[in-house]
Order: structure tokens, then sequence, then C-alpha cells
């Protein structure tokens, strides 16, 4: 489904992302971790183009993103994205959120957009809230808004980007619970997270990135299972980020 | 020239507000909304990551801004029916009229001005909101018309109406293309009745009160969107 060849980038003379090379297969969940500064952002966002890159070849649905008659519009249409900081745009209301898209991009007549948007909204236990403005709503409840606004366009493939990452701690799991769900039902995920309790309990594989290079890319068993058989960098980082859990 | 004649002032008051003010306004909406425009294009070039649209867009800036108002007026003013005959392929000047000419000047000039405003605008808005609009499928002039230009626009509410203010002030020198506006008609009056003081302070407070007003009003929609937010 999404297949990174090689991957890499540079900011002017540093470079961000180290031949990298990884996939996503169809109703994989594949979770991405690593340190601060380690490029996952910036690898889930060259996946849809948001960020782009020198070197490498990335594959989605079977169209090369970096191509140069590449149609992104269209393939970004076909994946969704749900951002750290929920992105939601604050001039529009719940429903003018959800339904911009897929009237613009997908062509859908104003009412079937609607009625998309209240399935989807109806899904994220936020029905209540059609007619709000998102500074109105709480963070979970943005983010929530955010997965909807993705689900709408009926994506093949979800990204998430720190999706937790920016949300007071009681408001985390009704997050995770949406993409939970959400990966149960088969859907394609690359989630970019250092929720280590939903790697566990819905990831396929866990990438683990540092400076910029693909350090790991194993089974979620092999993973958390088998600590002595991870590199010094992984083990650092595991040893500090589950200390506490 | 005996003492202050108010009579003057309430004699000629219709003249001065029907024709002049009239005029004055008509002239300082439109230029406002066509700079609006042509600077959010502007705007638009400038932030664009080509290289010769935001060089094109940098240097008609700058240069508007470097020079003065009254040589760009006259300047438009010899020079716009020729440009107006060679676009219409009319193979001659094609004579324009006081106001067009006056019209498309100020477009041009307080372009410069808007573009300055709407490129703080438009990068008020966090980048991710453009991100989250292409992430969406929607293209360039989607994710402008859309997402950042309405925000961008209300952010910047008060400082387009402060410099609409401006061009209302700036309107008054039409007066050299002999146009009747509000200064232009006081100055016929002047002239022709020699009430010179009278006239001009007249012409002064109205400006004063009507700017003054404006200015109280932007502060108080400024109030208001604080509180909104």
């Amino acid at each position: 489904m999404i297949e990174f060849k090689n991957v890499s980038k540079w900011y002017g003379s540093f470079q961000v992302l180290n031949n990298c090379s990884t996939s996503v297969n169809k109703g994989e969940v594949v979770v991405v971790c690593g340190p601060s500064g380690s490029g996952k952002s910036t690898l889930i966002k060259t996946a849809n183009a948001l960020e782009p890159f020198q070197e490498g070849e990335i594959w989605v649905n079977g169209v090369s993103v970096g191509a140069r008659d590449t149609n992104l519009p269209k393939l970004r249409a076909q994946i969704g994205m749900v951002f750290q900081h929920f992105e939601l745009f604050p001039h529009l209301s719940v429903m003018r959120n959800l339904t911009l898209a897929q009237v613009k991009v997908l062509g859908r007549k104003e009412a079937e957009a609607q009625r998309r948007g209240r399935e989807l909204l109806e899904r994220v236990g936020l029905s209540a809230h059609v007619d709000k403005f998102p500074g109105q709503l709480s963070g979970g409840q943005q983010q929530r808004v955010a997965i909807a606004r993705a689900l709408a366009m009926d994506p093949v493939a979800m990204l998430f980007d720190e999706p937790t990452s920016a949300l007071d701690p009681e408001m985390v799991n009704e997050v995770l619970d949406v993409m939970v769900d959400l990966a149960s039902e088969g859907m394609t995920m690359m989630v970019v997270t250092h929720e280590m309790g939903f790697a566990r309990k819905v990831a396929d594989r866990v990438v683990f990135m540092d400076e910029g290079a693909i350090v790991e890319d194993c089974p979620k068993e092999e993973f958390f299972g088998n600590p002595e058989g991870r590199s010094e960098r992984a083990k650092q980082f595991l040893s500090k980020i589950l200390s506490h859990s | 020239m005996n003492g202050f004649d108010f009579d003057t002032i309430v004699r000629t008051a219709p003249y001065l507000f029907k024709v002049g003010l009239v005029f004055t306004l008509k002239l300082t909406f439109l230029s406002t909304v066509g700079a609006i425009v042509l600077g959010t294009l502007l705007a638009m070039m400038r932030l664009s990551s080509s290289r010769l649209l935001s060089g094109v867009a940098g240097t008609y800036v700058n240069l508007m801004r470097a020079l003065p108002l009254i040589l760009i007026i006259f300047w438009f003013y010899f020079l716009v029916p020729y440009i107006v005959g060679w676009v219409t392929q009319a193979g001659r000047p094609i004579a324009v009229g006081g106001f067009t000419s006056a019209l498309i000047t100020f477009v041009l000039f307080e372009a410069a001005y808007f573009c300055e405003i709407m490129r703080a605008g438009i990068q008020s808005i966090p980048s991710g909101q453009a991100g989250a609009g292409y992430a969406l499928g929607l293209n360039y002039w989607q994710v402008m018309g859309k997402i950042v230009l309405p925000q961008a626009f209300r952010n910047m509410t008060p400082l387009l109406l402060t410099q609409m203010i401006v061009v209302f002030q700036d309107t008054s020198l039409v007066y050299v293309l002999s146009l009747t506006d509000f200064l232009g008609a006081a100055n016929n009056v002047a002239q022709r009745d020699g009430r010179l003081v009278e006239m001009f302070v007249f012409v002064a407070v109205v400006y004063f009160i009507i700017s003054y007003t404006a200015s109280r009003l932007v502060k108080v929609v400024e109030q208001r969107m604080a509180i909104a937010r």
C-alpha cells in the first residue's frame, strides 16, 4: 500500500532522512517511534508529499509520489492525515470542516457530503457538536473531528502524525479508542506516536528511527518481547519511555 | 474679508457634500476594493515559491512605496490614455476621464500597501492550516480561497480598515487633476467667493471628523474581534 525505497531528504546541507526504506501493507498498522528530531514526522509527511524529498522513491497504492506527473491532489485525497495540532479550520463549523473537501475534491453533492459527515461524527461520538466551531470543542474532541474529517474522504490509508501529543492526558484515551476501533476494522495505518500502549495493542510492526535513519523495523512481538535483540539506541529509548508504564 | 463667514459654508454645503464628498467616498470605496483584490494577488505572488513571481511582486511593491503618490497620479493621468489605447489595439490614445484615471492610479498605488497587510495576514495563519487543506486533496487556489485567505482577512480587518482611512485622505490629491472631490469642490467655492479661510477650515474639520470617527469604529471592531477569539 505504502512503500518507501531508500528515501533521503536534506534541509540545505542538513540531512533529515537518511536512506529510509519500509512499507505499510494493506490492513497493516505500523507504529513509527523514536526520539524527537529523529525524522518520524518528516518521514510520514513525505508519504503524501507534504514534505518533498530529494532521493529515493515512495509508492502509494501503485502511484509514485515523487514523480513529476503525479496528480498530487488526487493522491492526497486517497490518504487521510491527522495532525499533532488537529488543524481544523477554525472559521468553519464542524460540519463544514467535514464537507468542504468532499464537495470540492470528490465532487459529492452537499446533501451526500453532510450525510457522510453525520455518519462519521456519530462514529467518533460527536453528533451533538455538528454546528459548533472547532474553538468551542476540547482538544480531544477536536482531534476526533479531525479524524472524522480525514475519514470522510473514504481514504485507503490513514497517516497519524503524533495525534495525541498535544492533548491533555485525560483526553488521550478518547482519541486512542477511535484509532483502535479503526485499526480493528482493518484500516491501513501509519502512526507516529509515543503511545507504546497503543503500539503494543494494535501495531503489526514497529519502526524505530534515530537521526533520520530507520534503525529497527520489526514485528511488534519482536520489538517489545525481545529487548536484548534491540539496538543500543532503541534500548535507551525504550528504557526511558517505558520506565513509568 | 471681514470676519469668519459661516453663511458661505451653509450656502454651499449641499454642493460640497452631494457633489464633492460623494465623489470622494465613491473613489475611496472603489479604490479600496480594487486595491485589496490586487494587493492580495500581489501578496500571494510575493509569498510564492517561484522566484520570478515573488521578484516581480516585490519589485512592484517597493517601487510604488518609494515614489510619492502625487507623482504617480501625474504619471498615470498622462500615461493611462496611451496604455488603454495600446491594450484595446486602438492605435491612438483613448481619453478615459479623470475619475477612471484616478481610480486606476489609486488601485495600482494602494495595492502596494494592501499587499504588505495581506502578506502579514497570510503569514499569520499557521502553515499547518494549508498543510491540512493540501492533505485533503485541495489545490492551491482552493486552499487559499477557502482556508487561508478567509482567516487572513479576518485577522487583518482592523489594519485593512485603517488603510482605507489613509486612502480616504489620499484621495484629496486628485484635486491636482481638477476633479471635483470634496477638497476640489471646496477649492472651487473658495476661489469663486474669495472665502479661502472658511472653506479650508471647514474641509479640515470634516476630514478630521470622518477620519477620527472611522478610526474609533476600527478600535471597536478590533475589541469585538479580541473578545470573539
